[in-house]
């Protein structure tokens, strides 16, 4: 692979807080002296005017947070057409996600598909194959909901070791929007599941309407469950990279599976076992063998700050340990956040009760002495689950599987602020 | 939910034609195989006008893009190498993704003889069959895929059910902590300004 990349972005990304914080102490220093300006003098945003209401019908954010964006890593793929890149999970709080940051991956570009030229279809073991227009999917009755989307690959470069150095590139291989659309059992039941007969035994196939065409074989019984076909996102109409007008939304299973830009629904007697089934999305154990369809996402955190890309600036005293929990079989019943590398655990605080199959914010409020830190989270699911470390999943899968990487990650935090991906023992 | 007991009515019946336009998958029994047939000669020159620019004149891959050859035998070592021959357990998904999907950025533009031809060629430089084999839609389940035994389904609610833990360890749970591995010594993370430069 090509390694064109140079420096430390942690080192950068510090000394550029640091200047921050020597402009913030100079302000301080002042203060003591005549007042801070900022406060004693009349700034220009006091006395003249701001933008009118016209000036942006449609607005970005703001020029200084311009770092809050998506990142691309080069060297991971061949090129940007098949590709991934990842949420600036690192600045974000809450849980949803701005969709303009929202991670992408495609695996034959973001295409562009008008609501007018919108098709979809239902066929195979269906009473009446049916044609829908885009109108045709507003008409049927709407649900809400809010899930994360997690690609199986997230954080799959670090199964060998610490591989890159922050949140966003461990962790940002998701989103969690929350989701306007119909259920996929409407659809089913509009074309007839008569013709199926025993639906135990039967599946759906279902494939987007770019090149790659991403087709994935679903269980029926998922498919009736609470699988959506979704034409919003967090209140308005999905972003072109994330399949407009329509989309699949896949509950607690793998990103792979959301098939974007949906076009077609075949349902089957048996598992079509398409590339995106048996190439890849299956997971390569020490022995050689191969798991194959696992679907689910397990329980999984990281602390986003402080992290790599977002060190402690402000010194000793009152520090906010915060990050992200999620699992794909059931709501985050508790996080556990550990400084000392796993030694002793402190329970955090949920920003919100966890919900079913959404990310949940937690908190630590802790108390810094400016001592070396290693930060670690662990989650804990409705099911049971406790979030495993690195060396308990490689006892049991090895190194080769790519994909499902949900152990603890650890962040080095230094006497200085800076923080680290490192692996402990 | 009660509301959808009834059809709504929505929707029209989808036409033979279009059904055949869109549903184009082929499952492993060789379900939805089109007639053609096509051989390894043959296949050599669509492969070397169609795809040797990416994957390289013998399947063996160029620069990142994907291998579709070799690997014999590596899925139990540290690197393994995954390709038709090594790993895909099924001829029908191969088949099923250079016609859907392949060549990238001009995908759907080749004939079922064609992709016979192609397939017959990935077959043969993986050394899975001979250069006078001729597939078609009914020599397609005489070719072995060498990794057809090689998956198992997901078992981690057995293999992992000590992940399940009433109560993990909150206090005193190990001895010393070490580093182990860093990730600033790979160094391999783009920078900042690579990314506004991008």
């Amino acid at each position: 692979m090509t390694m064109s990349f140079k420096g430390k972005p942690s080192r950068r990304a510090f000394l550029k807080g640091a200047a921050a914080a020597g402009g913030t102490l100079a302000s301080a220093s002042v203060a003591k002296a005549a007042g801070d300006p900022l406060i004693t003098e009349v700034q220009e945003w006091a006395s003249a005017t701001g933008e009118g209401v016209d000036a942006t019908p449609y607005g970005l954010p703001i020029e200084y947070e311009s770092d809050v964006v998506r990142r691309n890593v080069e060297w991971l793929t061949a090129d940007t057409i098949s590709s991934i890149n990842f949420t600036p999970i690192h600045a974000l709080d809450g849980t949803i996600t701005p969709q303009g940051c929202a991670f992408e991956r495609h695996h034959s570009g973001a295409i562009e598909l008008k609501k007018e030229d919108y098709r979809l279809m239902i066929n195979g073991l269906v009473d009446q194959p049916l044609v829908f227009t885009y109108e045709d999917l507003e008409r049927f009755p709407r649900e809400n909901r809010v899930y994360f989307c997690e690609c199986a690959a997230n954080t799959g470069m670090e199964w060998a070791g610490a591989q890159l150095n922050g949140a966003q590139f461990t962790h940002g291989m998701i989103h969690n929007m929350e989701y306007s659309g119909i259920s996929l059992r409407s659809l089913l039941e509009e074309a007839g599941l008569g013709a199926a007969g025993d639906l135990k035994d039967k599946w759906v196939y279902v494939e987007g309407a770019d090149a790659s065409s991403n087709g994935r074989s679903i269980p029926m019984e998922k498919a009736l469950d609470d699988v959506l076909v979704a034409f919003k996102a967090n209140g308005e109409a999905l972003r072109k990279e994330h399949g407009y007008p329509v989309r699949l939304v896949v509950p607690g299973w793998e990103g792979n599976m959301w098939i974007k830009w949906l076009r077609r629904i075949e349902v089957t007697d048996q598992a079509i076992e398409s590339r995106e089934e048996t190439s890849k999305y299956t997971d390569t154990l020490e022995d050689g063998t191969s798991r194959k369809w696992t679907w689910v996402m397990d329980a999984k955190s990281v602390v986003t700050s402080p992290s790599p890309q977002s060190p402690i600036k402000h010194g000793k005293g009152p520090l906010v340990i915060t990050g992200l929990a999620w699992s794909g079989r059931g709501a985050i019943t508790g996080v556990d956040v550990s400084v000392d590398g796993g030694k002793n655990w402190m329970p955090a605080r949920l920003g919100a009760p966890g919900t079913d199959k959404a990310l949940t914010r937690f908190y630590l409020d802790y108390n810094w002495q400016g001592e070396e830190m290693f930060l670690q989270a662990r989650a804990k699911d409705s099911s049971g689950y406790v979030q495993p470390s690195k060396s308990e999943l490689r006892e049991v899968r090895g190194l080769n599987s790519i994909y499902h990487n949900n152990c603890i990650q650890t962040w080095w935090v230094k006497a200085n602020g800076e923080a680290e991906n490192v692996e402990v023992s | 939910a009660p509301a959808l007991a009834e059809k709504m009515g929505l929707g029209r019946t989808a036409l033979p034609e279009e059904v055949a336009a869109w549903d184009l998958d082929v499952a492993p029994d060789g379900t939805g195989l089109p007639v053609g047939s096509g051989d390894a000669l043959v296949g050599e020159e669509v492969f070397a006008e169609a795809c040797a620019i990416c994957h390289g004149d013998f399947a063996e891959g160029v620069d990142n893009w994907p291998k579709l050859a070799g690997g014999a035998d590596t899925l139990d070592h540290d690197d393994p190498l995954k390709t038709v021959g090594s790993y895909w357990p099924y001829l029908s998904t191969t088949w099923d993704y250079v016609n859907r999907s392949m060549p990238f950025g001009n995908a759907q533009s080749l004939t079922p003889d064609e992709v016979y031809a192609i397939v017959a060629y990935i077959l043969y430089s993986n050394d899975l069959i001979e250069d006078d084999f001729v597939l078609s839609n009914e020599t397609f389940l005489d070719v072995e895929m060498p990794n057809a035994g090689g998956f198992i389904l997901d078992d981690r609610e057995t293999s992992e059910a000590h992940f399940w833990k009433a109560e993990p360890c909150m206090a005193d749970c190990k001895d010393t902590v070490e580093i182990t591995m860093r990730a600033a010594v790979l160094d391999v993370t783009p920078d900042e300004e690579g990314a506004e430069e991008a």
